[in-house]
């Protein structure tokens, strides 16, 4: 009896875990600092996180389809190369949507190897693709530091009804992302074909198109967050993007997504994203010691 | 007699040069079910995958509505009416019903908007759900469901297809007896509705109580059919096996003994196996006859410690099992060939040596280093792999993936040789490998019990049961139904005995 109190607990505990931890973060950090807990510190924390948010969400329809995409993180900082190097003159208008084409056509790319070498995992495939695009970005910058022009600066200190750019960009994509997932015939193929390709397939479901078209909206999502990211600190180094693989894909399956296919959403991804970057604000708010050893 | 919806017309097709269907021909009417009966490889899955389009056959015609029928995929086959239910279905369990059903074509809002017109699917498969019976809002995810709603579940989305014609391939097997009750409601409901159903089924009893007509296919052939009335279970067991057992077995010299070598006392897992008990002697082969979901296998799986069981008491020799785990089975010299040689059996992209040598690493270990000893395993391994006749001799190079099936059974045999076993347990040794070397494998299994190994021998043919064992066990329904001696071996009471119980059903 207690036994089956016990794991419908353990149950629900699980379901709600991103929720669960986001609050347990949050009471432990407010405890600790009277910093932390205010309206100010809280926008802070959204903003710093929507890039990593925005292509957390694209991540999370390749994770749907049981795939993965290493390559985000070079895809980002492909496009805002490209955008300081050739498109700094251009309107932010062209120039914008320009960057976010580009990241469309390398997450096709990616799209089109994996439905072509069906033997190759996306692991590999976007794995190389991260060597070559970084390599890529390197050589246009010549390993220097790009700036992008004072527009595209002044973008990144706006506000609309007191709420900055870079929040209105997430809410944008993670709204569309939502409908997309839920309410088009295309969301829940997405669904279908990460729960079991071969059924999707007799299904009549178009299986290699739903894989190109996620690796698409990925690689679209990434430069999308190459360009929130860059317009907060205007310039890009040679580790724009290094290693943004990792909070990507881990803020996708704190949320909940599974890395198996078929399980997930973008709300959790959402909080995901949030909550890691409230981790890494509360432990700046609280000082703590990096060097610290137990 | 309604209208004649789909007929067969002398359909014939060979797989590699082997006839698995030859000339059959039967007509379907509107608001009729056929019952489609036949052993294991009779060719009942070839006909239904001909009409899905999954094969296509390589002469005869099939008319559909009195026009010619030729599908190429399945697209073809669901654009044309016919609609299949396997017995894995197809459903996403992460996706609710409403979005089953609508998964190959939503409609849209307005028309045209890429979004999904929730309010009309959501009727729609209300409508739909009513029509088989199924109560549960439809934007219940299916994982919710049981087997036997999901099976409804998949007939409405095949209504919701306009489906006229709905093949049913063996639904029953994972519903309970009164989820089987509801389905046949449905499927009189449907045939009253002028749909056209063919349903195949091992159990007879299910046959007779729902087909108005019943065709039987054995070694490819139609065999003989006709009206349920005229059909009685009598005639329909010898139409399915009525066939002479030709010289297919290597002869024996060696009589089992009386020693015994595994002991099988009262093993019961509920829903699974119940009460079985029975005794293999050394140098003796018991074969275990019954139909498909008899739980042969199960049992097999639970000897060999794979599945956990809640009473009853296994012996080897003249020891009782006090933890009954693969390891520990395997210490007592016990060995296990799985009925799933690519998924279980074989590691498929390692060598022949490796895969050989796997078991018995251990024993390959020297005492001091613990490192292997190469070059004394691989003596054995080759020694024992030219015992079984592999028909390479680069057991190190050559990769199990690109041997035939018999050959790759060979592989499996030879692995577990190599720890001589006192017991072997074979489940469906011969599945899927061609007749020359089934006849090898028999020989092995005769070169073993004359060695004094007990071997338990798990098959669905019949004649092979007959050939090679000393005494045949029938299961059904997860119990044993009748123990047959070699003097009395009689493949139509071997049949009615696994029958047993699905006969008992209908009375």
């Amino acid at each position: 009896m207690s036994g089956t109190a016990g794991r419908r607990l353990a149950l629900v505990v699980l379901q709600n875990a991103p929720l669960i931890a986001f609050v347990v973060v949050l009471v432990i950090f407010a405890s600790l600092s009277d910093r932390f807990l205010t309206l100010g510190n809280f926008t802070n924390i959204v903003t710093q996180s929507s890039h990593i948010a925005i292509m957390a969400i694209g991540i999370t329809f390749v994770l749907l389809t049981a795939g993965i995409d290493l390559s985000v993180g070079a895809v980002m900082y492909v496009g805002v190369a490209i955008l300081a190097l050739y498109l700094g003159d251009l309107p932010v208008v062209v120039s914008f949507p320009l960057v976010a084409l580009i990241g469309l056509a390398l997450g096709a790319v990616n799209g089109f190897f994996v439905v072509q070498m069906r033997g190759l995992h996306p692991f590999i495939i976007t794995l190389a693709m991260l060597f070559i695009l970084r390599g890529a970005a390197l050589w246009m910058t010549d390993t220097r530091m790009v700036f992008v022009a004072e527009p595209i600066m002044s973008l990144g200190r706006t506000s609309y009804l007191g709420v900055p750019w870079a929040i209105w960009m997430f809410a944008a994509v993670f709204a569309l992302a939502w409908i997309v997932l839920r309410e088009t015939p295309f969301g829940r193929q997405v669904y279908a074909v990460g729960q079991d390709p071969v059924a999707a397939g007799k299904a009549g479901i178009n299986v290699p198109l739903v894989l190109f078209a996620v690796y698409c909206i990925c690689g679209l999502c990434a430069a999308l967050g190459g360009l929130v990211s860059i317009a907060q600190v205007a310039a890009a180094s040679s580790t724009f993007g290094f290693q943004k693989e990792f909070p990507v894909i881990a803020a996708a399956v704190l949320g909940g997504t599974s890395l198996f296919g078929g399980r997930g959403g973008v709300i959790g991804t959402v909080f995901g994203a949030i909550l890691i970057q409230t981790v890494e604000n509360g432990l700046v708010m609280t000082n703590a010691n990096l060097h610290h050893r137990w | 007699m309604a209208a004649e919806i789909l007929r067969l017309d002398g359909l014939s097709k060979s797989f590699f040069g082997v006839e698995v269907l030859h000339a059959v021909s039967f007509a379907l009417h509107r608001g009729e079910i056929l019952g489609l009966v036949g052993e294991n490889g009779s060719g009942k899955s070839t006909t239904m995958n001909i009409l899905g389009g999954i094969h296509q056959a390589d002469a005869g015609s099939i008319t559909l509505d009195g026009r010619p029928y030729r599908p190429t995929g399945p697209r073809d086959a669901q654009e044309a009416g016919l609609a299949f239910i396997h017995q894995e279905l197809n459903l996403f369990e992460n996706l609710s019903i409403e979005e089953n059903i609508f998964i190959s074509g939503f409609p849209r809002r307005l028309g045209r908007l890429p979004l999904i017109d929730r309010g009309r699917i959501g009727q729609r498969t209300r409508e739909l759900l009513d029509m088989v019976d199924v109560r549960y809002p439809p934007a219940t995810p299916v994982g919710k469901l049981s087997q036997g709603e999901r099976q409804l579940v998949e007939i409405a989305k095949a209504l919701s297809q306009d489906a006229r014609i709905i093949l049913l391939d063996e639904p029953t097997t994972s519903l309970t007896r009164r989820e089987t009750e509801k389905l046949f409601t449905i499927m009189e409901r449907l045939r009253a509705q002028g749909i056209a159903l063919i349903y195949i089924s091992h159990i007879l009893g299910d046959v007779l109580r729902v087909c108005d007509t019943i065709q039987v296919l054995r070694d490819g052939h139609l065999v003989g059919g006709g009206p349920r009335d005229e059909m009685p279970i009598d005639t329909l067991i010898s139409l399915m096996v009525g066939r002479k057992i030709e010289n297919l077995f290597p002869p024996r010299d060696t009589e089992p003994t009386t020693v015994p070598a595994l002991e099988v006392e009262g093993i019961t897992q509920s829903g699974v196996v119940r009460d079985v008990s029975f005794t293999l002697h050394e140098g003796e082969v018991l074969g275990v006859a019954g139909l498909m979901g008899a739980g042969r296998s199960e049992l097999a799986r639970i000897l060999f410690g794979l599945d956990p069981f809640e009473a009853g008491r296994i012996a080897v020799g003249d020891t009782t099992l006090t933890e009954v785990s693969p390891e520990a089975c395997m210490r007592h010299g016990m060995a296990f060939l799985t009925e799933d040689r690519r998924g279980e059996g074989l590691m498929m992209e390692a060598t022949i040596a490796d895969n050989t040598a796997l078991p018995s690493l251990r024993a390959y270990a020297r005492s001091l280093t613990g490192w292997i000893a190469r070059s004394r395993l691989e003596d054995d391994v080759a020694e024992v792999s030219r015992r079984v006749q592999i028909n390479t001799t680069d057991y190190r190079g050559m990769l199990v993936k690109n041997l035939s099936g018999g050959n790759q059974q060979k592989v499996v045999i030879g692995k577990w040789l190599l720890r001589q076993p006192k017991v072997f347990i074979l489940d469906e040794p011969t599945r899927g490998i061609d007749v020359g070397a089934k006849f090898e494998v028999y020989k092995i299994v005769n070169q073993l019990v004359a060695e004094g190994t007990a071997v338990l021998f798990i098959s669905s043919e019949m004649e092979e049961l007959i050939g090679m064992c000393d005494r045949i066990l029938v299961m059904s329904h997860g119990e044993i139904t009748g123990i047959h001696e070699r003097h009395e071996f009689d493949s139509e009471r071997i049949l009615e005995t696994a029958m047993l119980k699905n006969l008992a059903d209908v009375a």
